[in-house]
């Protein structure tokens, strides 16, 4: 059984058709891509699967449940965690704290606790805070962890961004653009943070990507959509070939040359 | 398992070490404040009584306004709701005022949870609309309730006896505000240093990161209303015991707005800056006494002046 499953996805914002009876599965432990021209409805679709948009129609199964309809703090408990395209960091905040909120779902102290410092509130502050240095050492930040998130420079926010994903402990991690802005040297080390990702925590991966390079050399699937259809799917070398894909990209290339 | 004490050991030291300067400075002025009344004259006395009161308000709406970043405009009725309920069941029923208390503070959660509820779930400004309405229903119910007295409020409301001494004097007020702004300066101080505190950080922030990130922000937010609640239905009994007697008047808007100008203008979310504010609230315009009927109009120019350079808060959260 896939560990993500979506079909017959469609999603509409009143009367425009965003997403288009997409179906595609993502199957544990591995690396898949849903790729696609500018506007093609990836975030969107990234959106349904997190619970922000509530698609018209369809069926997305989680680890074998439906999850439409539910709200995404709900679906992230249930596994599923994201990153945003745009970063979306709690700016005025230490890089630690940022990511001890991925913690909040995997644990359970309320206000009394707090008050009275019980043993378990404390013990479980102390889990907080170990498992989030855990996650800021697994990317590489945890020498910056009493700083300011928003001081830090532009990769190094995307990097507390996933620790911060990690720290949710999720079983499937949804990627959205993890490569856009970051340099040549950025995405190297990008692309062994996937691999390393996958590989040492054995979380499977979902990631929506411009970047073609990027995507050829960690997905083993990749779905290619345009306006909000899918038009080809396959390995990275069957994509490269399809005629559909090529005329989708090729297509806005002119159409940005154009301009 | 097994390396849990040393750990717990080294968070003791780690707690005292950089805290051993500030929990002197806390210590001595928590010395100058229980000093003080046995020297100063009734006046004092009342003035910082009321302040003390104030505190213990404003740190309630602290929790709502600065940790959860939720405009409040109706925190006055929480207060009303627990000064209402201890005076009804103390001078209609007859109850003693201690076992009113913890009625009182179930009432105004309760309050917090029927306002909060529905209303949560709308974002941005709407809530304060609903808040300021919500204040304005408690207060024209109570005038228009025959158990709440009308228009003329309740009489007659017992002094609490603690230890054989009944409470009525002004001093004896004195102490008690202290003690319930001392309980409500920890309780801050512990909540926002904690799992739940960080997570109305976060969706103050950014609410749909923190959703993200596994947050129930409708719940975390409701989670703040409650306690908000809660600090101002303690704040009600106590006030209702003091005066004896309340009236509808006593919990108008402006009173509510009252409330989050001393939040807002000692800094919201920083614990000193709001006790700063209440004291503010509360001592300019008796240090302006002397100017008469001019004194409300000099304390909103040192509002607005406060505000215009420092819009922040007198003693506000630090960032960096």
């Amino acid at each position: 059984m896939s560990l993500l499953d979506v079909q017959d996805l469609v999603l509409s914002f009143s009367g425009l058709e965003v997403i288009r009876d997409l179906a595609f599965t993502v199957e544990e432990g591995s690396i898949a891509s849903l790729i696609g021209p500018n506007g093609a409805g990836k975030t969107s679709v990234f959106n349904c699967l997190t619970g922000f948009y509530r698609p018209d129609s369809g069926i997305i199964l989680f680890d074998g449940k439906s999850i439409i309809g539910r709200k995404p703090h709900k679906i992230t408990q249930a596994g599923m965690a994201r990153t945003f395209q745009n970063l979306r960091l709690f700016k005025s905040m230490t890089v630690l704290e940022n990511v001890m909120s991925g913690m909040h779902c995997r644990t359970s102290a309320g206000a009394l606790g707090a008050v009275l410092q019980t043993r378990s509130q404390r013990k479980e502050e102390e889990q907080i805070r170990q498992v989030s240095e855990d996650c800021l050492d697994f990317v590489g930040l945890l020498a910056k962890k009493e700083v300011y998130a928003g001081n830090l420079p532009y990769g190094d926010q995307r990097r507390v961004e996933w620790a911060r994903a990690l720290a949710t402990k999720p079983k499937l991690l949804l990627l959205d653009e993890p490569a856009a802005g970051l340099n040549n040297e950025e995405k190297k080390e990008l692309i062994e943070l996937i691999l390393h990702i996958r590989k040492t925590l054995g979380i499977t991966i979902l990631l929506i990507e411009h970047d073609m390079g990027l995507v050829m050399k960690v997905s083993e699937k990749i779905t290619v959509i345009d306006y909000g259809k899918r038009i080809a799917e396959g390995t990275a070398s069957e994509v490269q070939s399809n005629p559909k894909v090529i005329e989708a990209y090729l297509g806005t290339e002119n159409e940005e040359e154009a301009l | 398992m097994g390396n849990s004490t040393p750990r717990e050991i080294t968070g003791w030291a780690d707690w005292l070490k950089p805290q051993r300067n500030r929990l002197l400075v806390l210590m001595v002025m928590a010395a100058i404040a229980m000093v003080i009344p046995l020297m100063a004259n009734n006046y004092v006395i009342e003035v910082l009584t009321n302040a003390w009161f104030y505190t213990i308000l404003c740190l309630g709406l602290n929790i709502v306004v600065g940790y959860a970043g939720l405009l409040d405009l109706g925190y006055a009725a929480f207060f009303a709701v627990g000064a209402y309920t201890t005076g009804i069941l103390t001078s209609k029923f007859g109850m003693n005022f201690w076992l009113t208390i913890p009625v009182a503070v179930s009432c105004s959660m309760l309050a917090g949870i029927i306002i909060g509820g529905p209303t949560l779930r709308l974002r941005s400004d709407y809530l304060a609309i609903v808040t300021l309405g919500f204040g304005e229903i408690v207060r024209i119910v109570a005038r228009n309730l025959e158990i709440t007295g009308g228009a003329s409020g309740l009489i007659g409301i017992e002094r609490p006896v603690f230890f054989g001494i009944e409470l009525s004097k002004g001093i004896h007020f004195y102490y008690v505000f202290l003690l319930l702004a001392i309980c409500a300066c920890y309780v801050s101080y512990r909540l926002q240093d904690s799992r739940l505190g960080r997570a109305w950080q976060y969706v103050r922030e950014d609410e749909d990161a923190a959703e993200a990130m596994g947050i129930d922000r409708v719940g975390v937010k409701l989670y703040a209303y409650v306690i908000g609640a809660m600090f101002g239905g303690i704040a009600g009994c106590f006030f209702a015991a003091k005066m004896t007697a309340i009236s509808p008047e006593t919990f108008t808007f402006s009173q509510s707005v009252l409330i989050l100008l001393g939040v807002v203008m000692g800094g919201m979310g920083k614990i000193p800056g709001v006790i700063v504010g209440a004291f503010a609230l509360v001592l300019f315009p008796e240090v302006f006494r002397g100017v008469g009927s001019m004194r409300m109009l000099i304390f909103a120019i040192v509002m607005l002046v406060i505000m215009l350079y420092r819009p922040e808060g007198i003693w506000p959260r630090t960032k960096s």
